[in-house]
């Protein structure tokens, strides 16, 4: 079992810009670093960049200008073919969820699994036990058009996890479930936080913010400040975003 | 076969992968017509070849007068032992009176007619291999023993003979390689339309970790199954349409068309062209999902 060690860097962001095609930079000058076990909120209001700097992290697309390392490799300048072996050890819930709707949801979790090659017989004894951990036991051979969108969000955090990814990014994950299961899910991003897992979690929901006490990366206009956690009382700051 | 074909990407859906064994069908159906000709054509130059450089024919005309057919048959008699003397010729057969009515039945008709035509006979002249008989002197000895003999000498007529049938057989090739390219075309087209279709998906996978090659197995994977599929059903088509010609050939008399029949190794050959449209179909989608991903990140 992969225990949390401090002191190890998992991601190192210096002086990172991003603009989409020849438009003005929505990322500018973002310089933080995460240590190996870390977990972080990433806040910020509605259109701040947050899905931005999330899809650098999970090496979706390259930045503009700067350096990105994870895990002390540099990935904004990495040939193409290194990319897999460090996009098996994250684990990215996506905002839209993005499953494949022609897969079940056992299927679905199982794509990180079948990704990296592990047999059919490990797959069926632990992606079943994790949905049904996540609340979907009863649905595992429901492909996602039938479920609710509470329901694909469990799946999508359970594609993310199953692997026990080094990085966790999730980009709202609770947006759709309503506030018992968001507690929970924050509860199980905890526990892996707690096996060794760097948590990045982007999320609206002030309430959890304040109450898992961890540090924010809070973006603003296109700029990233690092601040401690939320206090538990007081009222929202400009650093706690809507709830 | 459900392992092989289990696929995290729709593609069994696609409508472009619908069509693919019904093009391919069409092909490998060509194909086959292309490559039995090419075969059939082979062995009747080897046969040819064979003959064109190891035979001779004869030529006796029919004596004339009273006792006309003894005088004909002693004239047949005395130039094959000539010819049998002969350390040049390894055999001289004289071709029988009712092989030659038969090699003429669809000209003259009944043999009654030919009995009374003045028709010449035939002697079948094998050269020992490797010698190089001279024709004129020959001709000259045969005259003495037979008037008005001649020598045929295949070798013009057949090595222009030849020279069709290495045209027709190169004809067959470049059929099969055009079938072979086509195959390619369509399989390219099919790969770069699903591509594009499941490319949300393809960065889904590739985003948790998919490396271009297990997405390409995936693609690669269907499309030989849809070719081989659509293989076995060209060559179930083109099996009939082959014994068809075969028994066609087969009817025509006389020899005008030399018997052309597939060996059991060449039908084995045959069998091969649904794999082998398989493979071609695999490799070519494998390649292009590769060369296509390699545009993304």
């Amino acid at each position: 079992m992969r225990q949390a060690s401090h002191g190890k860097i998992a991601v190192r962001f210096e002086s990172v810009g991003l603009r989409y095609g020849s438009g003005p930079e929505v990322l500018q000058d973002i310089s933080f670093t995460l240590d190996q076990g870390s977990f972080h909120f990433l806040t910020g209001p509605s259109g701040a960049g947050k899905t931005s700097l999330l899809s650098l992290l999970y090496l979706a697309r390259r930045p503009s200008r700067g350096s990105i390392r994870l895990f002390g490799e540099e990935v904004s300048s990495a040939a193409r073919a290194a990319l897999p072996p460090l996009r098996r050890r994250l684990g990215v819930v996506f905002q839209e969820f993005r499953l494949l709707d022609h897969l079940s949801a056992l299927d679905n979790v199982a794509l990180p699994l079948r990704v990296a090659g592990v047999g059919e017989a490990d797959i069926h004894r632990h992606v079943p036990e994790l949905l049904a951990w996540v609340g979907l036991g009863d649905h595992m051979h429901a492909k996602p058009p039938t479920l609710s969108g509470g329901q694909k969000q469990r799946v999508a955090i359970a594609r993310a996890v199953i692997n026990r990814p080094e990085l966790l990014v999730a980009d709202e994950p609770t947006g759709n479930v309503d506030d018992r299961t968001a507690l929970r899910l924050l509860h199980l991003f905890s526990e892996l936080n707690k096996l060794g897992t760097t948590v990045v979690i982007a999320t609206h929901n002030e309430g959890l913010v304040r109450r898992f006490q961890f540090p924010r990366l809070h973006l603003e206009a296109g700029k990233l400040d690092v601040l401690p956690p939320m206090s538990l009382t007081g009222p929202p700051t400009s650093g706690g975003g809507q709830s | 076969m459900i392992g092989f074909l289990r696929s995290d990407l729709p593609v069994a859906r696609d409508a472009s992968g619908q069509f693919l064994p019904w093009l391919v069908a069409v092909m490998v159906f060509l194909a086959c017509l292309a490559l039995s000709g090419a075969m059939s054509l082979d062995s009747l130059l080897d046969r040819w070849s064979r003959d064109a450089s190891g035979t001779l024919t004869v030529q006796v005309p029919a004596a004339t007068g009273a006792n006309a057919d003894t005088e004909t048959d002693a004239r047949v008699e005395r130039a094959v032992r000539l010819l049998e003397s002969d350390a040049q010729v390894a055999r001289a057969t004289a071709v029988s009176r009712e092989r030659l009515a038969e090699m003429l039945e669809p000209w003259l008709g009944s043999a009654e007619l030919m009995d009374s035509l003045p028709v010449p006979r035939l002697i079948d002249v094998a050269v020992t291999p490797g010698a190089m008989p001279d024709l004129d002197a020959l001709v000259e000895r045969l005259r003495a023993v037979a008037p008005g003999a001649a020598i045929d000498d295949h070798r013009v007529w057949l090595a222009r003979l030849i020279r069709l049938a290495e045209g027709l057989r190169l004809l067959a090739w470049a059929v099969i390689g055009l079938v072979a390219l086509a195959t390619a075309a369509m399989v390219v087209h099919a790969t770069r339309t699903a591509l594009a279709v499941h490319r949300p998906h393809i960065e889904v996978l590739h985003l948790i970790g998919a490396t271009d090659a297990y997405i390409a197995r995936q693609f690669a994977r269907r499309a030989f199954a849809l070719a081989l599929l659509g293989g076995v059903g060209g060559l179930a088509l083109s099996a009939p349409v082959l014994w068809g010609i075969g028994g066609l050939v087969q009817r025509l008399e006389g020899g005008l068309v030399p018997e052309i029949t597939l060996g059991m190794g060449q039908w084995l050959v045959l069998l091969l062209l649904p794999p082998v449209a398989g493979l071609l179909s695999m490799v070519t989608a494998r390649r292009t999902v590769r060369r296509t991903l390699t545009r993304l990140l």
